[in-house]
C-alpha cells in the first residue's frame, strides 16, 4: 500500500521525461534553470504561487467539510423536509460548474450583496459551496454506514442525540470517511488552479505570468505539473498517515 | 425499589400490540415484572420476543396499549424516555460495543454523558463492574481485541454502570461459539443473586431452570403460557409449549 504513491510518482516522471527528450531540440530549460539568475528568479516566482493555492485550498475545504456535514445532517433525519433541504441543496450545488460559480460569486454576489468581496475570498467561497455538497454526501454515507446496533446501545444508554452524533456515530463515520476526504482535498488542490480566471496569484497564475513573459509554455506548465504533482503526492502521504494512525488506535 | 412500593410493578405491560405494516408482531400482550423477578421468555423464532424486549425500552414504539416503566408510562411521556432509558440496561445478541472506545471508555460514556457523573467516579465504577464480571485486566483493549465471551461480558459490565433497576438481555449467548456461553451464563447467574431485576430472551433452558421466578413462553405475537419453571418445564399447559420443549430439549 505505502509503495504506491512512490511507484505512480516515479512512473509518471519517466513517461514525463522520454515524452519531453523526444522533442530534446525544442525544449529551452534555461528560462527555469536554477544554474543561473533568472531561471532561479523565474523558479521562484512560480513556486511563490503555492503559498495561495494552500491557503486558497486549506480554507476552503475546512469550511465546505462543515457546510457538508450541516447539510449531511437533515439528509438522514426522519423528517421529510430536513432530507428534501439535504436533497435540493445537493443536487442543485453539483449542478453547478466550479469555473461559473467562482465567475459568478466574483462578478455577480457583490452586486447582490452591495460588498466588495477580494480575490481570494471568492475563491474560497466558491471553492467551498461547490465542494461541500461531495461532503455532504460523502457524511451522509458514512453516518449510514454505522450500524443501526451502534445507535440502539447509545439510545439504552440515555444518550441525547447530540451525544450519540458526537460520542458514537460521528467518531466512527470519520474514520471511514476519510478516504474519500482525502480525495476531496486533492480534488481541491487541483481545482484551486481554476480561481487564477479571476486573478488569484496561486501556482496556475504564476506559471501563465510567466508565459506571458518568457513565451516558453512546454518548459513552464511541465514545471507547473511537477509542482502540483509533488504537492498532491505530499498530501496523499499524509492522508494515508492519518488513515493508519486512527487504525492503529483502534487496534485492528 | 428502596422507596417504592413492593407491590407495584418494575415493569407493566398492558394490552400491547404492534405492527410492521400490515404484520402484527405483538398481539395484545399484558405482562407485569415485579421488582427482583428474573423472568425468562422462550419461543420459536419470529414470535416477536425480540420486540417484546425492546418495546420496554422503545428501541421499538408500540403501536397500542401501554409501556408503563417505574411508573412512567413511556408512550405518552416521550419526555422522560431519557430518564426511564438510564434505569433499565440492555443487552444485546451482537454486543454491539463501541468498536472506537477502549473497554474502559464503553463503560464510562454512560454514567458521564447520561448521569453526569465525574469521571473519577466513572472510572471507579467501571473498574468495580469489571471485577464483577472478572475482566479487570482488559480495561486498556479494544472490542475487537476481546474475544466474543469477553465482549459480551463487557457490555453487561457497561449496562450495569448505569445502576439500572431492570436488565433486559436479548439472545445473550446466542452469537457465542459455544465454549464460551458459560462464562457469560456465570456472569448473569451471579447477577440474578445479587436481586436484580431481569427479562431475558434466551434459549438457554438449564439457565431458565437456575434463576427464573417466571417463565413466558410466545408464539406469534402473542404470550402462549405464563407460569413457573417447574410448571413449564414439567407439565406445559400447551400443546405449543409441548412442542417447542421437545424441540429445544432434544439439543
Ligand atoms: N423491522 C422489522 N420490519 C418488519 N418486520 C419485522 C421487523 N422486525 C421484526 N419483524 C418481524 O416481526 C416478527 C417478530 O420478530 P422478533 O425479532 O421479535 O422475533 P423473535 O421472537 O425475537 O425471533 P428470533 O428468535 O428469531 O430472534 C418476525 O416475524 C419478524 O420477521
Ligand atoms: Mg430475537
Amino acid at each position: 500500500m505505502r509503495k504506491i504513491p512512490l511507484q505512480w510518482a516515479a512512473f509518471a516522471l519517466i513517461a514525463l521525461s522520454v515524452l519531453l527528450t523526444g522533442c530534446s531540440d525544442k525544449l529551452q530549460w534555461y528560462v527555469v534553470s536554477p544554474a543561473t539568475e533568472t531561471g532561479r528568479a523565474n523558479l521562484l516566482f512560480m513556486l511563490g504561487g503555492l503559498k495561495y493555492t494552500l491557503l486558497l485550498s486549506i480554507t476552503a475545504i475546512v469550511i465546505s467539510i462543515i457546510i457538508g456535514l450541516l447539510v449531511a445532517l437533515p439528509g438522514i433525519s426522519k423528517n421529510p423536509f430536513a432530507r428534501g433541504f439535504n436533497r435540493v441543496y445537493v443536487e442543485v450545488v453539483r449542478a453547478v460548474p466550479l469555473l461559473v460559480l467562482i465567475l459568478w460569486v466574483y462578478y455577480g454576489l457583490p452586486i447582490m450583496l452591495g460588498i466588495a468581496i477580494n480575490v481570494f475570498w471568492a475563491g474560497v467561497v466558491a471553492l467551498a459551496l461547490s465542494d461541500s455538497a461531495f461532503e455532504a454526501e460523502i457524511f451522509r454515507a458514512g453516518i449510514q454506514s454505522v450500524d443501526r446496533g451502534q445507535i440502539e446501545a447509545s439510545d439504552s444508554l440515555g444518550l441525547g442525540y447530540i451525544d450519540r452524533m458526537r460520542y458514537i456515530v460521528l467518531p466512527q463515520a470519520l474514520r471511514r470517511v476519510l478516504p474519500p476526504l482525502g480525495n476531496q482535498l486533492v480534488y481541491m488542490l487541483k481545482m484551486s488552479s481554476l480561481v487564477s480566471v479571476i486573478g488569484m496569484e496561486e501556482l496556475t497564475r504564476r506559471a501563465n505570468e510567466l508565459v506571458t513573459a518568457e513565451y516558453r509554455p512546454l518548459e513552464t506548465y511541465t514545471i507547473l505539473i511537477l509542482e502540483y504533482l509533488v504537492l498532491i503526492l505530499v498530501v496523499s502521504a499524509g492522508v494515508r498517515w492519518l488513515e493508519r494512525r486512527l487504525e492503529v488506535k483502534d487496534g485492528r | 425499589m428502596s422507596q417504592s412500593d413492593v407491590s407495584a410493578p418494575v415493569i407493566e405491560l398492558k394490552n400491547l400490540s404492534k405492527f410492521y405494516g400490515s404484520f402484527q408482531a405483538l398481539d395484545d400482550i399484558s405482562l407485569n415484572v415485579a421488582a427482583g423477578e428474573r423472568m425468562v421468555i422462550c419461543g420459536p423464532s419470529g414470535s416477536g420476543k425480540s420486540t417484546l424486549i425492546r418495546c420496554v425500552n422503545q428501541l421499538e414504539t408500540h403501536d397500542s396499549g401501554q409501556v408503563i416503566v417505574n411508573g412512567i408510562d413511556v408512550g405518552k411521556n416521550r419526555k422522560a424516555l431519557r430518564e426511564v432509558r438510564t434505569n433499565v440496561g440492555m443487552v444485546f445478541q451482537q454486543f454491539n460495543l463501541f468498536p472506537h472506545l477502549t473497554v474502559l471508555e464503553n463503560l464510562t460514556l454512560g454514567p458521564m454523558r447520561s448521569r453526569k457523573m465525574p469521571k473519577d467516579k466513572a472510572v471507579e465504577l467501571a473498574q468495580h463492574y469489571l471485577e464483577r464480571v472478572r475482566i479487570p485486566e482488559q480495561a486498556d483493549k479494544y472490542p475487537s481485541q476481546l474475544s466474543g465471551g469477553q465482549q459480551q461480558r463487557v457490555a453487561i459490565a457497561r449496562s450495569l454502570c448505569m445502576e439500572p433497576k431492570v436488565m433486559l438481555f436479548d439472545e445473550p449467548t446466542s452469537a457465542l461459539d459455544p465454549e464460551m456461553i458459560s462464562e457469560v451464563l456465570d456472569v448473569m447467574v451471579e447477577l440474578a443473586e445479587t436481586g436484580m431485576t431481569m427479562m431475558v430472551v434466551t434459549h438457554e433452558m438449564g439457565f431458565a431452570k437456575k434463576v427464573a421466578d417466571t417463565m413466558v413462553f410466545m408464539d406469534a405475537g402473542k404470550i402462549v403460557e405464563q407460569s413457573t419453571p417447574a410448571e413449564f418445564f414439567s407439565n406445559p399447559k400447551t400443546e405449543r409449549g409441548r412442542l417447542f420443549l421437545q424441540q429445544i430439549l432434544q439439543h
